[in-house]
């Protein structure tokens, strides 16, 4: 399960609707599925159909991360033009069992907001808490 | 001394659930065959061929490899090395 604040759900659409038609991405971190920050990142692909975030980005945040004893709790990251469930590329990428990850899709005029584990190409949605 | 090399989660079955491995000084490339050595299997999740793969970064102490010698760059004494997995992904409809 994955909680998460209304605000900071807001920071994740905000996110999506400024990079929109590109994908947005970022990390949730935080302790026991619980989010306490949000990470806007870099799409380095800066394309509308895949993201990759920079790796001296994703390192320096990684290590910030560490500094404030916050966890990788999920990746986020938006679907300009379809549903809010993982891809092909999406599982094939995922090198973050541990993770939840988050998918909002703008597909549609209300966005959507799902997550998921991904976990040897296996996809399971999760509930999400809202706090 | 020897380097560090810290082991991202989803390898870590391979390095009998070691967070932060031993290694020998030498290229990065070099380093990844003596790993292979002690934890098979290991080698081929982070390189193909002899070239680090596309969704692994590789940081020499707090550097991307890619910035500067690849596969190449001199591992020393003493240095930290962080295998970490990228974070990518995205809708493939079109790729």
């Amino acid at each position: 399960m994955l909680s998460i604040k209304r605000e900071d759900i807001e920071i994740v659409l905000e996110h999506a609707r400024d990079e929109n038609p590109r994908e947005a991405c970022g990390i949730l971190a935080g302790n026991d599925g619980v989010v306490e920050k949000v990470y806007r990142m870099k799409n380095k692909d800066l394309s509308s159909v895949t993201y990759l975030m920079d790796s001296m980005e994703q390192f320096a945040v990684m290590k910030e991360m560490k500094e404030k004893g916050l966890d990788l709790v999920g990746i986020y990251h938006s679907h300009t033009s379809s549903v809010a469930y993982p891809s092909a590329t999406d599982i094939e990428r995922a090198f973050y069992p541990e993770a939840s990850y988050l998918i909002v899709s703008l597909s549609n005029k209300e966005p959507q907001i799902r997550s998921f584990r991904i976990k040897d190409g296996k996809v399971e949605e999760e509930e999400m808490r809202i706090l | 001394m020897g380097v560090k090399v810290r082991i991202p989660t989803p390898l870590q079955r391979l390095t009998e659930g070691k967070e932060e491995v031993e290694a020998s000084p030498g290229t990065i490339i070099e380093l990844i065959g003596d790993l292979e050595k002690r934890f098979p299997g290991i080698g081929e999740r982070i390189s193909e061929s002899g070239k680090i793969r596309r969704f692994v970064n590789i940081y020499l102490n707090e550097q991307d490899i890619r910035f500067l010698n690849n596969e190449e760059t001199l591992v020393k004494d003493g240095d930290e090395v962080s295998i970490i997995p990228a974070i990518a992904g995205g809708d493939n409809r079109n790729v």
